[in-house]
């Protein structure tokens, strides 16, 4: 109770358990994220191998390239929390600097994975050709999604910022944005190890 | 007096919950160094490290995501427990599901 009242006076977040329910919120939404992630990883991986008669894994691959964008991706990540530290220190100039340039690198992830569908479909892996291209295409164009939304929800917040119209901590708000885009950077670790450099 | 005493500890609270500019890139470049180390499993061959080395950069490149860019680590841990539960529900779960198929089809 005591701990509570302090902490109620440290932050000053009127709930029940001195802390902010946005923030609560949004750390219970990528908990639930994680079963989501979990369900398509797993039928990745008891799928991966059912190749049919389509192409292996091994052969529509490209790891250099992908290896560029997952790099690209968790940079990205460092952009988010320079954003929110400026954001913290009230600098608005360098939160949207930074929000900005996270958004340019989620938007040129997205557009790797563009390519790299293409690339895929022109080798012949469709959506349907086997329960490995569905369950891929599934798993990494749901991160995709996520991604493109992040991104979304970036650029928004850029524009919000600009016209000063942010609803309540404006700190608080980029960070929630925040553990939204660093949770779809940790996801991609996953993916990128058990998918691409795991091979079947 | 009372509003410059209200925006310095606001300040020192921020500053409580994270790490320096300069902290976040170091450990973005450790990520960058682990990553790189990742990579090269697929051109060198590590033997029978292959599959371990993977699996360990794979936890520790999560953990130092969701630690120090997601602040778990000075946060309260009530929001640790929001995302552990997850994730750990998830872990387990999955883990019985490929387990049944493996029982399955083998």
């Amino acid at each position: 109770m005591a701990d509570t009242a302090v902490h109620h006076a440290e932050h000053g977040h009127h709930t029940s358990t001195g802390l902010s329910n946005n923030k609560l919120g949004m750390w219970l939404f990528l908990g639930s994220e994680c079963l989501l992630f979990g369900g398509l990883i797993s039928t990745y991986m008891i799928y991966r191998g059912r190749v049919g008669e389509g192409p292996r894994p091994g052969n529509v691959f490209d790891i250099p390239f992908t290896s560029v964008s997952s790099f690209v991706l968790l940079m990205s990540s460092l952009t988010m929390v320079l954003a929110v530290a400026a954001a913290q220190k009230r600098d608005d100039r360098g939160t949207t600097l930074w929000l900005t340039v996270t958004g340019l690198l989620g938007a040129t992830f997205v557009g790797g994975q563009v390519y790299e569908f293409t690339a895929m479909y022109n080798e012949g892996l469709g959506y349907t050709t086997s329960l490995f291209g569905s369950a891929f295409y599934t798993l990494t164009g749901f991160h995709g999604v996520h991604v493109t939304v992040g991104v979304i929800m970036l650029l928004s917040l850029v524009a919000i910022i600009k016209r000063s119209k942010v609803p309540g901590d404006k700190a608080e708000v980029v960070e929630l944005v925040g553990l939204y885009w660093h949770f779809v950077d940790v996801v991609w670790i996953i993916i990128f190890t058990l998918v691409y450099l795991i091979p079947t | 007096m009372s509003t410059a005493t209200t925006e310095h500890s606001e300040d020192q609270e921020h500053a409580d919950h994270g790490m320096s500019v300069i902290g976040y890139v170091k450990v973005a470049l450790v990520l960058a160094a682990l990553t790189a180390l990742e990579v090269a499993t697929y051109f060198v061959d590590f033997g029978p490290f292959f599959m371990p080395v993977l699996l360990i950069l794979m936890c520790v490149k999560f953990f130092i995501v969701v630690s120090y860019f997601m602040h778990l680590k000075f946060d309260n841990k009530l929001f640790s427990f929001m995302f552990y539960s997850g994730l750990f529900l998830a872990i387990g779960v999955y883990a019985a599901f490929l387990a049944t198929f493996k029982f399955f089809t083998a």
